[in-house]
C-alpha cells in the first residue's frame, strides 16, 4: 500500500471503531438490565462519600455575605397552579399547615409561626444544579432534626418523604407531583432545614414559598420546594414510580451528593 | 547485517491497565460531553456568573438563519454543524456537542451521569492498580523517570528535532522510551489524570463536606468545573498526538507490543 492509501485506511478504521463504540454505548443505555448494572456505582458512591466524610455531620461549605448571588436562578416549578396552593398563596399562607405524619408517634400540623418558633439555623450555602451551575444564597429555617424529634419517629422509620404542591409533569394519575426523600443521616444533619427565609426576606414563591427543603450536601433537585407534608416511611416503593423522588423516577440518582 | 529482534516491551499490568483505561476514558469523555451539554457554559469562582461565562456554546439567529456559536472570552466563532447547532441539514438540533460525540447520542443528562460515575469508578480502580504496581514494581522509576543524561538540554533538543522530522530511535535505543515519551507519559499519569479525579470530586457537594480544602485548592466549584473541562481537552490532545506517533513510528509493531508485549527492533550483526 502507498502511504496515502494506508493513511486513508487507518482513518476509516479509526472512524469505524469510534462509531461502533458509540453504537454499543447507545444499545447498553437502551437495554434495561445492562443499563441497570451501570447504576451499581450509586451505592458505591454513597458509601464511599459517607466514609470519606468520617463524621456524618461534616458540614457543607458556608460562604460570606459578599458571595451571595445577585440573581439566584429559579428552576423547576416557579409558580404552582394547584388550586389549594393558590388559595393559600392568596391568603398569605395564614391558614397553611405543614403536616408531619406517617411512622411518627405524634402527627403534627404546624403553621408558619410555630415553625418559626422551632430551633432554627441561618446559613449561606451554595446551591448546585444537576445541570452544572451554582448559585449562593442565605437561608433561614427550622432544623429538620428537632422537628422530627417533636413528632417522634417510630423505630421502623427509615426515610422522610417530602410531598410538594407543584406538578412538573402534567399527567392524569398525578405522577407529575413533585416529591423527594432523604434518609435519616441527611434528615438529622445540622444544616438540613425547612427554610422559610431566603436572603433575609420571606421565601419568594419562585423559590418554594412558604417552605422549602435545604439539604446542603446534595444537588438542587433534592431541595424540594412548596413542601406541604412530611411523611416518615420504612421505604418509598409505594410512592410515584418507587424511586424516592420526582427526578429519581425519571432516571436520576436517589443519592445526589455527586 | 540488519535483523529483527522481538524484545519484551510492556508488562502484563501495563497492557491490561492501558486497554481498560482506553475504554474508561472513552466512556468518561462521551458522557462528560453529555453532562456539559446540560449547561454549556463555564465560569471561574465558587458560583456561576451567568452573564459572564469565559466559555459558552449555543446558537443564535443571523437574519433568517440559525448558526451554532462558540464564545471564548470576547471571541465568537461560528460552529454550525459541530458546536451549538448540529445534525443533518434540515434536521439540526440545539446542542453544544453533537450527537456523535456524546454518550448516549440523544440528549439525556441522567444517562450521561450514570455512565460517567460508573466509568469514573472503573477509571479510578484501574488507575490505582497501575500506580501501585508502577511504583512498587519499578516501572515508573526504571522506565518512565528520565535519567540525568535524558534531561541534558542538548539531548532534549536532539529528541525534539528528531520527532519533528519523524525520525525515531532504532536498534538498542528503541528498547527504551525516549525522553519526550517519558515526560509526556509521566505528566499524563501523575498530573493530568489525577487532576481530573480531584477536580471531578470538587464538583461533588457531598465530597465538598468531606474535603473542603479542595474548594480552596481550585478556587471554587465552578473553577473546578472549568479546570475539569480544560484537562479533558488536554487529554484529548494527548491522545491525538499519541495516536499520530503510534502510526508514524510503526502502527502494527506498536499495537502488537501493547497486546502481546513483544516489540520488534532492528539490530546489526548476527548475534545481539
Amino acid at each position: 500500500m502507498t502511504a496515502p492509501d494506508r493513511r486513508g485506511w487507518l482513518k476509516a478504521m479509526g472512524a469505524s471503531l469510534g462509531a461502533l463504540w458509540l453504537a454499543a454505548c447507545d444499545s447498553i443505555t437502551r437495554d434495561k438490565s445492562s443499563y441497570a448494572r451501570l447504576a451499581s456505582a450509586e451505592r458505591l458512591t454513597l458509601r464511599a462519600q459517607r466514609a470519606a466524610m468520617g463524621d456524618r455531620r461534616a458540614l457543607a461549605r458556608e460562604f460570606s455575605p459578599a458571595e451571595v448571588s445577585p440573581n439566584f436562578k429559579a428552576n423547576g416549578s416557579v409558580n404552582p397552579d394547584d388550586p389549594a396552593y393558590v388559595a393559600h398563596q392568596e391568603a398569605g399562607f395564614a391558614d397553611w399547615r405543614l403536616v408531619v405524619d406517617g411512622l411518627v408517634e405524634r402527627p403534627l400540623a404546624l403553621g408558619l409561626d410555630e415553625l418559626r418558633a422551632m430551633p432554627s439555623r441561618s446559613q449561606i450555602t451554595r446551591h448546585d444544579c444537576v445541570e452544572g451551575w451554582s448559585d449562593i444564597a442565605k437561608w433561614k429555617g427550622a432544623r429538620l432534626g428537632p422537628l422530627l424529634d417533636r413528632a417522634g419517629l417510630k423505630r421502623e422509620a427509615r426515610y422522610i418523604v417530602f410531598h410538594c404542591a407543584d406538578n412538573l409533569g402534567r399527567t392524569a394519575d398525578a405522577s407529575g407531583r413533585y416529591y423527594e426523600s432523604l434518609d435519616l443521616v441527611d434528615a438529622y444533619h445540622p444544616q438540613t432545614l425547612l427554610a422559610y427565609e431566603m436572603n433575609d426576606g420571606p421565601l419568594p414563591v419562585a423559590h418554594g414559598a412558604p417552605l422549602r427543603l435545604r439539604v446542603e450536601r446534595q444537588l438542587g433537585y433534592k431541595q424540594a420546594k412548596y413542601v406541604m407534608r412530611l411523611e416518615a416511611v420504612a421505604d418509598f416503593a409505594h410512592l410515584g414510580r418507587g424511586k424516592g423522588g420526582y427526578w429519581e423516577d425519571r432516571g436520576y440518582e436517589w443519592y445526589a451528593g455527586i | 547485517m540488519v535483523r529483527k529482534l522481538l524484545v519484551r516491551r510492556h508488562s502484563g499490568v501495563t497492557r491490561l491497565t492501558h486497554w481498560i483505561n482506553v475504554l474508561a476514558l472513552a466512556a468518561l469523555l462521551g458522557s462528560g460531553l453529555q453532562i456539559f451539554n446540560a449547561h454549556a457554559a463555564l465560569y471561574w469562582g465558587q458560583k456561576s456568573s451567568f452573564e459572564r461565562p469565559w466559555l459558552a456554546i449555543g446558537r443564535e439567529a443571523r437574519g433568517d438563519e440559525v448558526v451554532g456559536v462558540a464564545r471564548l472570552g470576547g471571541l465568537t466563532l461560528e460552529t454550525t454543524g459541530v458546536l451549538g447547532w448540529s445534525g443533518a441539514p434540515g434536521a439540526r438540533e440545539s446542542r453544544a456537542f453533537p450527537a456523535w460525540a456524546t454518550i448516549p447520542s440523544w440528549r439525556d443528562l441522567a444517562a450521561g451521569r450514570r455512565w460517567h460515575f460508573f466509568a469514573a469508578w472503573v477509571f479510578v480502580a484501574n488507575g490505582l492498580v497501575y500506580l501501585l504496581s508502577g511504583f512498587a514494581g519499578g516501572h515508573i522509576r526504571h522506565d518512565l523517570a528520565p535519567t540525568r543524561a535524558d534531561l541534558a538540554p542538548r539531548h532534549v533538543w536532539r529528541e525534539i528535532v528528531d520527532h519533528a522530522r519523524l525520525r525515531f530511535p532504532k536498534g538498542e535505543a528503541a528498547r527504551r522510551y525516549n525522553v519526550l515519551q517519558k515526560l509526556s507519559y509521566l505528566a499524563v499519569a501523575l498530573a493530568l489524570l489525577p487532576l481530573m479525579v480531584a477536580t471531578g470530586l470538587t464538583m461533588s457537594p457531598g465530597f465538598n463536606a468531606a474535603a473542603p480544602w479542595l474548594l480552596d485548592l481550585f478556587g471554587g466549584r465552578q473553577s473546578a468545573r472549568s479546570i475539569h473541562f480544560i484537562c479533558a481537552a488536554l487529554i484529548v490532545l494527548f491522545v491525538l498526538v499519541h495516536l499520530f506517533m503510534v502510526v508514524a513510528s510503526g502502527t502494527w509493531n506498536n499495537i502488537r507490543s501493547m497486546i502481546t508485549g513483544r516489540y520488534a527492533i532492528e539490530v546489526e550483526g548476527d548475534r545481539p
